[in-house]
């Protein structure tokens, strides 16, 4: 039997853990509540809090003795993140504030894209080990166990902030201003030029208390360029479960994920990774806002710049069979190699596609696209793996599988919108890739399953080609019919406005469910042909990388149009083809054409170009 | 015939109590409006007629039916259709598109997959834009229309599936005087040929006092007086907290304007029967 004490030990343990949680993520609900931005940023101002606290305790340690060196690194470590995140305000978010909240966290996760190739170009790709915390080296012996000291100021250092935050909020001008402006959004816009000093001043704030999140861990974890997706998932689900915009919610919301971990690991050690998302969707579905969050009035999610879906032109039609001709002739022309890299293009098309389907549509920002992409390529690989299923059926149990992952997962999706809906797809993206991920026996872990053929008479690489381009071509196809078919022109009404349609008798909560269904179902049938191309499937396929991959394809050909997330898949797909081998920044290289899409071209490429044509034809 | 009949009806937001109980009946082919002075609970009453809102006590009955804190899509589904007083459309369709939402869905065809919505009850969705004068932009963006516009297309989608009853929240917010009389006054003619019951709110008194068979004043959440346009003018409560100055004037000219014609309610009860 374990000694009880043991878990005595472990609830301290939780402790510690949950104020490294809340210490994130009060600056990430802080933010929220003022700017209405969610901040994907927020995992890398901790992660340079770590490297800021790394590089100054090595270089004013050695001038100011061990004690004061150290002590005095934490602060200014925080305050230097404190100037990143006012540096990525005035720079960044200043200019994104009315935009849609797609635009807006996409722009941040761009500024987390730059960061990760920034941070091993100047750090080096290794863990670095920071030094301890003076007068904090030892341990405690609590009934019986030896317990670090260092863990006690952990523990501290959650209440203690917290106990900061009520003070500045509730005895300062400036806090009072910030709680009046996370209560009252019409308030924030009658501020006039307070507004940006009040902007600025929160992002300093919520960026200095990442950093100072993350200066504080240095003693326990080496600084490491992982710290960032690692930490900032679960930063979301301790926000979202506390109530986006409420401090005392985030710490509420962090004792009790860092407590069920450190208790969830001793019964189910296999489930850590997914605990606090699943605690997150129950959660939503009871309160949709959250533990102490306040409900979002009832509005639409349209684009600004949104028009009317029109029939494709005469001009348009030539082009498009055009378009066909010439992908029908392609391998006449081309090599195993090039032929290849099309066939992707097909298979990420269909999946952009499907994404904005729901999306640009639908107005249901999915941050978790990939989970129902993934589920068909695990679908698929399981099935023949596992089942000893051929190509043909293996094919059919991926749309099949996704689909199913899609009812399950949409219908509590449906029940929120905006950002919170974001989150959630986020959330059920990371289950889905926690189990894969962790569920070795059954999928491979972190080496995925390989050896994943295609049946003899399409071994050939120009027979797959046309396969792909059928199964694809015809979803696409199918998908496009149905946008300009009353069920599409529905996920639009529920898009421009919920209200309106409940008044007209529209179910629209039924009807944005089975739209995820079908997007997902859909995505599940290009991860079917994207396994069965590769040969092999690994939980990247289900990973926030490749969400947001989704959604670049979709932001750079354009939201408001059908043929742009087609554009986008396809540039996108090719940049990557032959821009990755050539740098060590491919990733800065993505952030950069999202932060100026993001800013600069909305519309992306395909709005960019139907503005050009409409210029030429008035003219 | 009553066609809505309220009793009871009372909702409060945390410790303010937005409306009282409040009961009274609209009767079928009549104008019933609801005036008070901003904050008075008139939007909140809308909203629990039509099943925005649940209220906390009270009972909201249709044409003898039960639908206390029914879903707003179930009250459409008997007859209910209504305008907003913050215009609900969809912004990035046309105007005819608008209306033909509402069509596929009182047909049941919201789900197809393959034909085009375009096509699909386009001639009844222009013969509903025909009625309220916005034939000729059926084809214009609605969300780039002047706002008096859009509030004639949101009256034509509401009017598209035949309701027998209309909740208009301040159906000429945001216009300009002339076309708030003009809107009302197509309002009116509508509703005198269709024989449908109207609950409609207005801050506008010539408005109030040229079109309504009868009035509810509400202040605070309270219902203050009930009856025609002539027994509210001269509610000594009513002229001392609502009416008084301006208000006054408007309702005596609009009376005195209406004296030659028949008396509204009586004409549109005759027609019903
Ligand atoms: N969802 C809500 N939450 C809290 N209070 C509300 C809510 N809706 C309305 N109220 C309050 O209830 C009262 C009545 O509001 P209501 O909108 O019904 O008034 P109204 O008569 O329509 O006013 P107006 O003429 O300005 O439209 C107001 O004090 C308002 O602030
Ligand atoms: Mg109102």
């Amino acid at each position: 039997m374990i000694d009880p004490a043991f878990y005595v030990i472990q609830f301290l343990n939780g402790l510690a853990s949950a104020s490294n949680l809340f210490l994130i993520a009060c600056g990430l609900t802080i933010i929220f509540g003022v700017t209405r931005i969610v901040n994907f940023a927020h995992g890398s101002f901790y992660m340079l809090g770590a490297y800021f606290a790394f590089t100054l305790t090595a270089t004013i340690m050695p001038a100011l003795g061990d004690a004061l060196g150290f002590w005095l690194a934490i602060p200014v470590a925080a305050v230097g993140v404190g100037l990143f995140a006012v540096l990525m305000e005035l720079l960044l978010l200043r200019r994104i504030y009315r935009s849609h909240e797609l635009f807006q966290l996409l722009a941040t996760f761009g500024v987390v894209l730059i960061v990760q190739d920034l941070v091993p170009a100047i750090w080096g790709p290794e863990e670095l080990f920071g030094p301890r915390a003076p007068g904090f080296t030892s341990f405690v012996v609590i009934l019986g166990f030896r317990f670090p000291e260092y863990q006690l100021v952990l523990i501290a250092a959650g209440p203690l902030v917290l106990g900061g935050l009520w003070l500045l909020f509730n005895r300062t001008r400036w806090g009072t201003l910030v709680r009046a402006a996370t209560q009252d959004r019409e308030m924030v816009g009658a501020l006039g030029v307070n507004q940006s000093v009040l902007f600025t001043g929160v992002l300093f704030l919520g960026g200095a208390l990442a950093g100072l999140a993350g200066a504080l861990q240095m003693p326990v974890e080496p600084a490491n360029p992982f710290m960032d997706i690692n930490i900032i998932a679960e930063a979301f689900v301790v926000t979202v479960i506390g109530g986006m915009g409420n401090v005392l919610g985030a710490f509420l919301a962090a004792l009790i994920i860092a407590q069920l971990q450190a208790f969830g690991i001793l019964v189910f050690p296999e489930i850590t990774l997914v605990l606090p998302f699943l605690v997150m969707a129950l959660v939503l579905v009871v309160r949709p806002w959250g533990l102490l969050g306040t409900p979002e009035p009832m509005t639409g999610h349209g684009f600004a710049g949104d028009r009317p879906l029109k029939p494709l032109g005469r001009r348009a039609q030539l082009g498009l069979a055009a378009l066909v001709a010439v992908l029908l002739l392609l391998p006449l022309g081309l090599g195993d190699y090039t032929e290849k890299l099309v066939l992707e293009v097909f298979v990420f098309a269909l999946f952009a596609f499907s994404l904005n389907f729901i999306m640009g549509a639908g107005g249901m920002v999915s941050f978790g696209h990939a989970a129902y992409f993934g589920l068909g390529a695990y679908g698929a690989a399981l099935a023949v793996k596992h089942l000893d299923f051929a190509m043909e059926p293996a094919l059919l149990a991926a749309p099949l599988a996704a689909g199913a992952g899609a009812l399950l997962f949409g219908w509590f999706v449906v029940r929120l919108s905006g950002v919170y809906l974001a989150m959630l797809t986020l959330a059920f993206a990371q289950i889905a890739w926690s189990t894969a991920f962790q569920w070795v026996e059954l999928t491979g872990g972190d080496n995925g399953m390989i050896g994943i053929w295609p049946s003899a008479w399409a071994s050939d690489v120009t027979v797959y080609y046309y396969l792909s381009l059928i199964l694809c071509g015809a979803a696409i196809a199918f998908l496009w019919r149905a946008s300009y078919a009353p069920f599409g022109y529905t996920l639009r009404a529920g898009r421009d406005s919920p209200l309106r349609c409940d008044a007209i008798g529209i179910n629209l909560k039924r009807h944005q469910w089975l739209g995820f269904a079908l997007a997902g179902t859909c995505a599940g049938l290009a991860g079917g042909v994207f396994v069965f191309s590769k040969g092999n499937v690994d939980p990247g396929a289900l990973s926030i990388p490749t969400s947001v991959d989704a959604l670049v394809m979709v932001l750079l050909g354009g939201i408001q149009t059908l043929t742009g997330p087609l554009l986008g898949a396809a540039a996108f797909h090719l940049l990557e083809a032959y821009i990755l081998p050539l740098t060590d920044y491919w990733r800065a290289i993505v952030g950069l054409i999202i932060v100026v899409l993001v800013i600069a071209f909305p519309q992306g490429l395909a709005g960019f170009l139907r503005e050009r044509l409409a210029g030429e034809e008035s003219r | 015939m009553t066609v809505l009949d309220v009793s009871g009806l009372r909702k409060a937001f945390g410790g303010l109590t937005a409306v009282d109980e409040v009961s009274f009946g609209v009767e079928a082919g009549q104008l019933f409006a609801i005036i008070g002075p901003n904050g008075a609970g008139k939007t909140t009453c809308f909203n629990m007629v039509g099943g925005q809102l649940r209220p906390d006590r009270g009972s909201v009955r249709l044409a003898g039916r039960d639908i206390t804190g029914e879903a707003p899509r179930r009250i459409w589904r008997l007859g209910v259709g209504r305008t907003f007083q913050v215009a609900a459309t969809f912004g990035s369709m046309t105007v005819a598109e608008n209306v033909q939402m509402a069509f596929l869905s009182h047909h049941g065809r919201l789900r197809a997959l393959l034909p085009s919505a375009r096509r699909l009850y386009r001639e009844q969705a222009l013969a509903v834009l025909e009625r309220v004068g916005m034939a000729g932009q059926a084809e214009r963006q609605c969300g780039l229309l002047a706002y008096g516009d859009i509030k004639r297309v949101e009256l034509a989608i509401a009017l598209a599936h035949q309701p027998k009853l209309l909740l208009m929240d301040e159906p000429t917010a945001g216009m300009a005087p002339r076309e708030r009389i003009e809107l009302m006054a197509l309002t009116a003619g509508i509703v005198r040929e269709s024989g449908i019951s109207v609950l409609f709110t207005e801050h506008d008194m010539d408005v109030v006092f040229a079109h309504a068979d009868r009035l509810l004043v509400l202040d605070r959440g309270r219902q203050v007086a009930t009856g025609t346009p002539a027994e509210v003018r001269d509610d000594a409560e009513v002229q001392r907290i609502y009416l008084g100055g301006a208000g006054a004037e408007a309702a005596a000219r609009q009376i005195e304007a209406r004296a030659g014609e028949q008396l509204p309610g009586e004409r549109a009860e005759g027609e019903a029967r």
